[in-house]
Parts: C-alpha cells; sequence; structure tokens
C-alpha cells in the first residue's frame, strides 16, 4: 500500500515530463545523426542510448530516493502514518517499492523509446542491450537502497551529497585499489583502502560498452554481478532500517 | 484495565551540540484514563502535551517510566489497530484528493472493499466535506485540514481516539461541531483523549482533566472535583449609590471596586467576610442590586496551581 502510493506520489510529481523530455531527446539526435551518417552511428545511437536510460534513471533513484523518508518528516506526514498498524520496516520498504516500481516503468518506457528509435534508423537490436538494461536496473536498486539509507539518519541535501558520493566513488573503485596499491602515504593508503571496501563496485554492473558494441557478456557474469548488488542493496536496506526503528519523530 | 496509563515517564531531548544542555520535556509525568471517558490534558505551551501523545503513539521513545496503552506498551503495532491518532496541526499528502486520501488510510488500517467505500462516505459526511470529496488536500483551508485529519482518525472504528489540539484553527461554528463529534463518540462507548490549552474546551465536555505543566501532571480529576479545592471562588456585588470612598470593610476583605457607569461591581476573592462587607455598604448608603457567588474556573487553577507552581502560560494564548 505505502509502495502504491509512493508510485502514485511519483506519478503527479510529473516525473514522466522527464520521460516525455528524454524520448524527445533521444528521436531527435538520432534523427539528426540520421542525416548526418556519421560512419561510426551504429555504435553511436546504442550507446548514447543507453547511457541516457542509465543517467535518467540515477538522477531519478537519488533525488526521489532522497526525498522518499525525509520529506515525510519533514512534512510530518509520517506521524499519521506511524500511527496506523504497520511497522517502521514496513514503512521503509513500501516506500522503496514505489520508487523502485517507479523506476522501472521508467526504464521500460525508456526502453520502448530507445528501442523504436534503433528500428527506425534500421540499426540492429541486439541482445547484448538488453543484458545492459538489465544490469542498469540492478544498479538503480542499488542505488535507491544508498539514498533511503542515508536519508534515514540525515538531511534531504545531505544525502543526496552522499549517495552522489559513494555513485561516483562507485565507478572508480578499482582505481581506488590502484592509488591504494603505489601510495606511499599510510593514510591515504588507509583512506583509499577503507573506500574500496566500503563503496560498492558499481562498475561491474556497467556493460553499456560492450553491448552497445553487440558483445554480450555470459549469462554467469551476468546473475553474478545482479547477485552482487541485489546483496549490497539488501544489506543497505536492512541497516536503514536499524537506524530507522531508533528515529524519533 | 485503563485504556491508557502513563507512569513516572521522562523525555530528554538532547541538543545536537555537545556541551549544552539537554531539554527536559517530561519529568515524571502519571496519569490514567479510564475507557469509555472524554479525558482532556490540558497545559500551556511547552508543557509537554504534544510530546506524551507522542510516545504514546510510538512516534518517540520515552527516556524513562512506562506507557501502556490499551493493555499493550506504547508503540506495539498490532495494536494500533484500536487507536485513531489526530496529530498538532496536521500534514497529509496534498496530491491526494479528500476520497483518496481517507480510501488509503482506511486501508493502511486494515479496511477493504465495500466497508471501506461505506465508511469513507459516512466520514466525509460527518466531517462535513462530502462535496470537497474530488479536490487536492493541497487545495483544502487550515480548517478543512483539521477535518480531514479528524476523519482519517476515525476512520477504522477505533476504540481510543487521541487528538492533539483537535480545536485549533477551527472557527466558532467548527468547534461546536468537533465538541458535538468528541460527545458523540463517548456516546458510542469510545474513550477520547485530547489536549489542548484552551479552558472552555474542557470545562464543557470532559469527565475528567488532567492539568499538566513543565512536564508533570499537577492535578488531575473531575472539573467540579479541581475547581471545588478552593482557588478561585469570587464574589460578585453589584450596587448602586456608592458615595464617597471605598468602605473599610471591602477593604479589609481584599475587595476590588469596580465601577461600572452609575453601577459599582465590587469583587471579593472568597466569600468568607461577605455579610462584613454587605454590612458595610449598607451602612454607606449605597444600594444592593445583586449579589453572586461566581463558580470557581480551571483557570484560577491554570494560573494558581495547588502547590504555588506558576503554570507560566500566556494569558494571551487563549484563542
Ligand atoms: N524534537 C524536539 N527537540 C528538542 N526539544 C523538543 C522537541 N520537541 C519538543 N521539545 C521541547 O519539549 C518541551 C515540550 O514540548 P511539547 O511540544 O510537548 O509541548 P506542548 O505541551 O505540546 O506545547 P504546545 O501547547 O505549544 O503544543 C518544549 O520545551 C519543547 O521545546
Ligand atoms: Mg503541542
Amino acid at each position: 500500500m505505502i509502495g502504491l502510493n509512493t508510485f502514485r506520489e511519483n506519478l503527479r510529481d510529473k516525473i514522466l515530463y522527464n520521460l516525455l523530455f528524454f524520448a524527445l531527446l533521444l528521436i531527435g539526435v538520432s534523427v539528426l545523426l540520421g542525416m548526418l551518417t556519421i560512419a561510426e552511428q551504429d555504435k553511436i545511437v546504442p550507446d548514447m542510448g543507453l547511457a541516457a536510460i542509465n543517467l535518467v534513471g540515477v538522477i531519478i533513484a537519488i533525488f526521489v530516493g532522497v526525498g522518499l523518508v525525509s520529506k515525510e518528516i519533514e512534512r510530518r506526514t509520517i506521524y499519521t502514518i506511524m500511527a496506523r498498524p504497520i511497522s517502521r520496516t514496513q514503512f521503509l520498504l513500501g516506500k522503496y517499492l514505489g520508487l523502485v516500481l517507479t523506476l522501472l516503468v521508467n526504464v521500460a518506457i525508456m526502453s520502448a523509446v530507445f528501442v523504436a528509435t534503433l528500428w527506425m534508423d534500421r540499426l540492429p537490436i541486439q541482445a547484448s542491450l538488453f543484458q545492459a538494461i538489465q544490469l542498469i536496473c540492478v544498479e538503480l536498486l542499488l542505488v535507491t537502497a544508498l539514498a533511503l539509507f542515508f536519508s534515514t539518519f540525515s538531511s534531504a541535501t545531505l544525502s543526496a551529497i552522499m549517495t552522489l558520493g559513494f555513485y561516483v566513488i562507485g565507478h572508480v573503485t578499482v582505481d581506488l585499489k590502484g592509488i591504494a596499491e603505489k601510495s606511499e602515504s599510510q593514510a591515504l593508503k588507509a583512506v583509499t583502502t577503507g573506500l574500496y571496501y566500503l563503496c560498492p563496485n558499481l562498475e561491474v554492473l556497467n556493460i553499456k560498452g560492450a553491448a552497445a558494441a553487440g558483445h554480450m557478456v555470459a549469462l554467469s557474469y551476468q546473475a553474478l554481478a545482479s547477485a552482487y548488488g541485489l546483496l549490497y542493496a539488501a544489506l543497505l536496506l536492512t541497516a536503514a532500517s536499524l537506524v530507522f526503528q531508533r528515529r524519533d519523530f | 484495565m485503563d485504556a491508557i496509563f502513563v507512569e513516572g515517564l521522562t523525555k530528554q531531548f538532547r541538543s545536537g551540540w555537545p556541551g549544552q544542555p539537554a531539554v527536559t520535556a517530561l519529568a515524571g509525568l502519571s496519569l490514567s484514563v479510564r475507557r469509555g471517558e472524554i479525558y482532556g490534558f490540558l497545559g500551556p505551551n511547552g508543557a509537554g502535551k504534544t510530546t506524551t501523545l507522542k510516545i504514546l503513539m510510538g512516534l518517540m521513545k520515552a527516556s524513562g517510566g512506562k506507557a501502556e496503552v490499551l493493555g499493550k506498551p506504547a508503540g506495539h503495532v498490532a495494536s494500533r489497530r484500536g487507536i485513531g491518532f489526530l496529530p498538532e496541526s496536521p500534514y497529509f499528502y496534498d496530491y491526494l484528493t479528500a476520497e483518496e486520501f481517507l480510501a488509503f488510510y482506511g486501508h493502511l488500517a486494515g479496511l477493504e472493499g465495500a466497508g471501506l467505500k461505506r465508511r469513507v462516505e459516512a466520514l466525509l459526511d460527518l466531517v462535513g466535506l462530502a462535496e470537497a470529496r474530488d479536490r487536492q488536500l493541497r487545495k483544502f483551508s487550515k480548517g478543512m485540514l483539521q477535518r480531514i485529519g479528524l476523519a482519517q482518525a476515525l476512520i477504522h472504528d477505533p476504540e481510543l481516539v487521541i487528538l492533539d489540539e483537535p480545536m485549533s484553527g477551527l472557527d466558532p461554528i467548527g468547534r461546536k461541531q468537533v465538541r458535538d463529534l468528541i460527545l458523540a463518540l463517548r456516546e458510542q462507548g469510545k474513550t477520547v483523549f485530547f489536549s489542548t490549552h484552551i479552558i472552555p474546551d474542557v470545562e464543557v465536555m470532559c469527565d475528567r482533566v488532567g492539568i499538566v505543566v513543565k512536564g508533570k501532571l499537577l492535578a488531575s480529576g473531575t472539573v467540579e472535583e479541581l475547581v471545588s479545592r478552593g482557588q478561585g471562588r469570587t464574589v460578585e456585588i453589584v450596587c448602586e449609590g456608592f458615595k464617597a470612598a471605598v468602605p473599610p470593610a471591602i477593604t479589609a476583605a481584599r475587595g476590588q471596586v469596580l465601577p461600572r457607569g452609575n453601577h459599582c461591581v465590587v469583587v471579593l476573592p472568597d466569600p468568607d467576610r461577605l455579610e462584613d462587607v454587605l454590612a458595610g455598604i449598607r451602612l454607606h448608603g449605597a444600594r444592593l442590586v445583586s449579589v453572586t457567588s461566581q463558580r470557581g474556573s480551571l483557570e484560577a487553577l491554570f494560573f494558581h496551581p495547588p502547590d504555588g507552581q506558576q503554570a507560566g502560560g500566556h494569558p494571551g494564548e487563549r484563542v
């Protein structure tokens, strides 16, 4: 129920306008590219499409995600919700699932527009693209959990900054490890190693480059990467729930 | 078993900064609300009313003491099915229409299908918002929000209703409606526990009253009991044709003389020396018009609590 209501809130929040904007942009760009007939067109369009789906998804996940709980507390709507026979964990999961539903619907619509664009440009619609989209979804689940976790104990703005930070670091953790190995300074070594183990390794979920070129990853890799992302998200949700139990409103 | 039982409840708020003292909102509050009664929780601003109510609803954790609601520790999830709650100046999902809003809250309380629909209809009628059912809550006035808030507290027909300042923001008609509504709840055998800083509200409808000041219960009992503890039983004497100076008998009885046109009102703080004063007035050649014994009011208790503690409220605060 909480989840469906969150979904309804998101709908009325006019997030669909983002989608429309995105779809128009994608079609516009690809039509433009079609006219210019650049040699690499069949790589650029899928590349851009996947990147755009990913970007729009992450933006929604972070900026709606950090407001899920903090907005309820700020607006004090939580008083009457928590007066109902539902536990705090149920409330948190409901909010999470509501946003996840919004995100999945968003991704589905964007993917449909994407595929339609490819089709209109007479470009191949490869299975690897769907692999990439599936892992994007896993990444969105993880980022949403991250945003929710931070927002159970800090303000929306601070949560957004921290989530964004973790997101960026999550994409460069391998580099962090490299820095840690090469670094002379003990302190820097400790910090980078710490971050390496703390932040999720989001690059694992990023197969966009290969997918755009039509290269599939092994199914076992896809399964393993998904499991990694989901497990991480589950841990974050558990932690969020523990923190949330102790809060005064 | 009492509907609400609170014993030695304490709550400290730690300030975010180290070194700053913690704020004590509740300092060992004890009270009990029996089933089927209307209990008024009266106190000045900052007395700890909202804090108490939040602890009872499980929105906050007490620092110490015991709080039980419907026989379960405060915050027990399943027992909330029997409780309706209206927070102070309520805020709701403003993108929902009145009807959707009530349906959503009914759903959360476990209502479904035709039964839910019936309840939504009934409550929209009850609080007089039937015409506004399709309007989004963001377009509601303050009084309408207060009403829809009351409706959501009652949607699941709870046996205990906890209201934080249910009358605030309402016009005289709205206040009367809410008052009647609360009285109707008692008729149905429900328990109502509400907080307020408005004394007449309590006097008119409460079975029992608890007065909370600075996080402690100063007094509790029926309005009659509290009033007859001796505070504020004044006598008003109206007379005519007062000639010169104030008769010494009035001064001796600590009376006040208030001129009203060609009449004169003498207010005595207590009735003990009434006979002396009346004799004094006659001696002075004034004609007696009326003598009335003013029933004491809770107000006096509010400002001059029994053990000398000042309530510390702002007199201008009475709405
Ligand atoms: N979240 C909080 N953090 C710090 N102090 C708080 C908090 N909530 C309440 N207080 C303090 O606790 C005391 C009691 O506040 P409370 O809101 O319970 O009063 P109240 O009786 O409801 O007053 P009012 O009639 O104004 O609503 C006040 O001194 C208030 O400043
Ligand atoms: Mg209050």
